[in-house]
């Protein structure tokens, strides 16, 4: 069993499992039953000023659904915390004293004053937890009374609460991003200028799940409207990956701590975050769909992966992956693959076939001697990847990498050996010279 | 089991009201429950819309089954239904009759990987039940009237298709058949189970809501018409006549209670309001290896019988029931003897007491008798090795080839003005699916002659 211990911030955890702010993490009944779950941490669910805040009592839910009701994404209406500030202040006491060795952050959400911030600081402080998280995500609700995501959208606001936040609180400061903004990097540079010492990422996208079409309204809805909600779960992991690696590998920002949030349902995605450069991860759609036990296979799997590759602590396999993330125009192109399709274990559904005929490079064979048959045509092959991507049974189309100096049969040229990109190709109007 | 040749003593135990009310219920509701909502979506889930779909190929009527099943998990069953009606206006009984085991299930891709195809015939139920419960506005209009009436000899599902196919086309369809309800084998034959809630008629009903078809039952080929009559009195023809004649077992059959052919079993068990009315064997024999065989064991095990046998003369392997109907029979209680073919007839006073076998073997290839015999105990011995079209009412009329009506691909027979499909026809699977695409096919032949 590898070493899953963390240490963020100086914030020591079990595991790099943390529940974020969200629903599971509402009240003490909630954070021990994760506890006693083996969660690594929790981030506890917004606080905000009193009086408490109140959630509308219909559906907060939406839900997009895959095969067999599988859960894709989530999409919520939920506001912060809708109890008493102090309710929660005793409760996160409590919890921290029962379990010292959890980390405990609390996720703050109050007006853009200084006034309000320099308030609540010292009573959060007070309960004994480890850490703050400044909620400038929520992109619905709490965003149309000037909080959420639209603070986390002006990189100055971000900048100017996060210093307050420093300057009235010895505790560690992470700045949670949202992702409804075109460029990431901005906000994250404006936490690092602030001083924060970490950035959470991602808060949940702006969406709506759909539309009920006999009643022509979109859902979820509260009565005759609904509004814009919160989408999270897997289907946002990607856009998640790509933002956490974004700051990452910001010269202005890398090596800020990062927290990766965004879609982990499995040690494999947690994995992936890491790699990308968080040094934890955060979950709650997952907790939401399967309860809390889920973390005993997230911790498992990583466990198993970690001893298998020989890491002997997560903070070995942070930012692993970062150096492979480079801009188009560093591609290598000389570097030329061909699918393979797998005989023996290709099942015959022509799927690859008709998305390579109809979509793509016609490069698919349907029959062979008249008979139903799917082989790569490696002189049409542009090496898209859309077969691999369509084939329905593992590891029956797979990627071939061409070696230097063989033919390419499209281009009937032997594989060039050296680098190449775009950046002096003929075809590029700016090319600079090799 | 096995009885020695004297086995005349065995009392005859006929009779009727061996189970309970409910045991009946039981035993005759739907042999497989049709799909819920969640499993057909779960089910419909698994199809991978496969190019050039395989299981589209193995359908006799070439439904779009990719389609059809795309549709199901699209929450569209109007389309769904629309999808397998337009290829097969009897889908809905196609979907609880046909092997799908050896046409569709067979080809699905997933076998490969699973062994487990996309269970088609239950989606293509679920389809059609679905939309025969709420059908709303026809899916189907007829075309511009063309004046022209056409013929259909047999309500089974050769003629019905025929019928839907000329009416869809405009054309007016009389459908003649000698018995007192259309439907053919749909009605008349295929085991309980099968086809419950009387959905035979429930499925004509819809069929015939097109509009201008018009069924003569009672009426008879060679009895009530001749076929130069019909020939001279509508445009066309169409001969989907069925297989009218019983194959004898080539023994002697003693005239006695307790012999009888399966096909009027099955009929039988088809027409009664009251199982508990009908008589069955104590020890039922079955001698034959199809679908017929099956479905008359089957019942016969679950009116009462206790001891139940199907006797066929080759291997598993030779039998026309399916492995999976095979399969079905054995777990339903009936024993099966490969190997041995009827020699004789026990009987005595009161009926059948028995039947005796002849030992068989192949030898070179060649079906031969080993010499060995044996004999079986019965109070019933059930005829099922297969029907035989009766040619007669034809005349000279019709050129026949081993007994069956000669056709072209599109059902031409050598009369320019008749067609024919279904069993009738030669060089078919004996299939209800294909009967179906025999009449479909006809009815555009028809068409096609009648406008040129």
């Amino acid at each position: 069993m590898a070493n899953l211990t963390t240490e963020f911030l100086g914030i020591k955890s079990p595991n790099p499992f943390w529940l974020a702010s969200a629903p599971p993490t509402d009240k003490e009944y909630n954070v021990v039953r994760a506890f006693e779950a083996g969660w690594g941490g929790v981030v506890w669910k917004t606080l905000g000023e009193d009086p408490h805040i109140v959630n509308v009592y219909g559906p907060r839910y939406g839900t997009l659904l895959g095969n067999d009701r599988r859960v894709i994404g989530f999409n919520n209406i939920e506001l912060i915390s809708d109890r008493p500030l102090q309710t929660n202040l005793d409760e996160i006491r409590r919890v921290k004293r029962a379990w010292p060795d959890r980390a405990m952050v609390v996720s703050l959400m109050v007006p853009c004053e200084e006034a309000a911030w320099k308030r609540i600081l010292p009573m959060v402080e007070d309960t004994g937890c480890d850490g703050i998280e400044l909620n400038f995500g929520c992109p619905h609700g709490m965003s149309e009374r000037g909080m959420g995501s639209s603070v986390g959208q002006v990189p100055e606001y971000i900048e100017m609460v996060a210093r307050w936040c420093k300057t009235y609180s010895q505790l560690p400061v992470i700045v949670k991003l949202t992702p409804n903004i075109t460029d990431i990097r901005y906000p994250a540079r404006a936490a690092k200028a602030g001083g924060a010492d970490a950035v959470s990422l991602i808060n949940t996208i702006n969406s709506i799940m759909g539309v009920n079409l006999q009643t022509m309204t979109m859902s979820p809805s509260v009565g005759k409207q609904g509004s814009h909600g919160g989408y999270c779960g897997t289907a946002v992991r990607p856009i998640a990956l790509n933002m956490v690696a974004e700051i990452a590998r910001d010269p202005q920002t890398a090596g800020l701590p990062i927290s990766g949030i965004g879609g982990v349902h499995t040690w494999h995605d947690a994995a992936e975050f890491i790699a990308l450069g968080a040094g934890t991860v955060q979950v709650c759609t997952a907790a939401m769909v399967y309860g809390f036990r889920i973390v005993q296979d997230m911790c498992d799997g990583l466990s198993n992966f970690m001893d298998e590759q020989g890491y002997t602590s997560v903070s070995q396999m942070v930012g692993k992956a970062v150096p492979s993330i480079t801009g188009w125009s560093n591609l290598n192109m000389n570097h030329i693959e061909k699918a393979v399709i797998n005989q023996d274990s290709c099942i015959q559904c022509g799927r690859c076939h008709v998305v390579c005929e109809d979509t793509s490079h016609q490069a698919i064979t349907a029959t062979k001697d008249g008979k139903r048959h799917f082989e790569i045509k490696e002189d049409e092959c542009v090496g898209c990847n859309l077969c691999v991507s369509v084939c329905p049974v593992p590891e029956t189309i797979t990627m071939r990498t061409l070696a230097p100096g063989e033919i390419d049969k499209r281009s009937g040229k032997p594989v060039p050996a050296n680098y190449a990109n775009w950046t002096t190709h003929p075809n590029n109007p700016t090319r600079v010279a090799a | 089991m096995t009885a020695p040749d004297t086995a005349t003593a065995a009392p005859t135990d006929i009779r009727s009201g061996r189970l309970h009310a409910e045991q009946y219920q039981r035993n005759f509701c739907d042999a497989h429950a049709p799909l819920s909502l969640a499993q057909a979506r779960i089910e419909a889930d698994r199809c991978y819309y496969c190019f050039d779909a395989p299981c589209q190929t193995a359908c006799p009527t070439g439904i779009d089954i990719a389609s059809f099943i795309q549709r199901i998990a699209d929450d569209n069953i109007r389309g769904s239904a629309h999808a397998i009606l337009s290829a097969n206006p009897l889908g809905g009984m196609c979907a609880r009759v046909c092997p799908t085991e050896v046409l569709c299930e067979q080809a699905c891709v997933r076998n490969s990987n699973e062994d487990k195809p996309v269970e088609i015939g239950l989606l293509q139920r679920y389809a059609t039940d679905a939309y025969f419960a709420k059908p709303g506005a026809p899916l189907f209009t007829r075309a511009k009237a063309s004046g022209r009436t056409v013929v259909v000899v047999g309500a089974g599902p050769a003629g019905l298709a025929c019928a839907h196919g000329l009416a869809r086309l405009g054309h007016a369809v009389v459908v003649l058949d000698a018995n007192a309800k259309p439907g053919g084998l749909n009605e008349y034959g295929l085991a309980t189970y099968k086809t419950v809630d009387n959905f035979a008629q429930r499925e004509i009903e819809w069929l015939l809501s097109i509009g201008g078809i018009e069924i003569r039952t009672d009426t008879t080929l060679g009895k009530n018409v001749t076929l130069d009559q019909l020939i001279a009195k509508y445009d066309a023809v169409f001969l989907g006549l069925g297989l009218s004649g019983v194959n004898d077992i080539g023994i002697a059959e003693p005239a006695v209670p307790g012999l009888r052919n399966a096909v009027e079993f099955i009929a039988e068990l088809r027409q009664v309001d009251d199982y508990a009315t009908l008589p069955v064997g104590r020890r039922v024999v079955v001698i034959g290896g199809g679908m017929t065989a099956v479905d008359a064991a089957v019942q016969s095990r679950k009116l009462g019988a206790e001891q139940v046998t199907i006797v066929y003369r080759r291997g598993p392997g030779g039998m026309s029931a399916s492995a999976y109907e095979q399969d079905w029979a054995q777990k339903n209680g009936v024993t099966i003897r490969h190997w041995a073919a009827p020699l004789e007839v026990l009987a005595g006073a009161q009926g059948v007491t028995g039947i005796r076998f002849a030992v068989t073997a192949l030898n070179d290839g060649k079906l031969v008798e080993t010499g060995e015999t044996f004999a079986l105990e019965a109070d019933t011995v059930l005829k099922a090795i297969g029907q035989s079209f009766v040619a007669q009412p034809l005349g000279a009329k019709i050129e026949l080839q081993s007994g069956r009506i000669t056709t072209d691909a599109n059902g031409a027979t050598s009369h320019p003005k008749v067609w024919a499909g279904g069993d009738c026809r030669f060089g078919g699977r004996d299939l209800t699916v294909e009967a179906v695409e025999h009449g479909k096919v006809a009815a555009l032949a028809i068409d096609a002659a009648l406008q040129a």
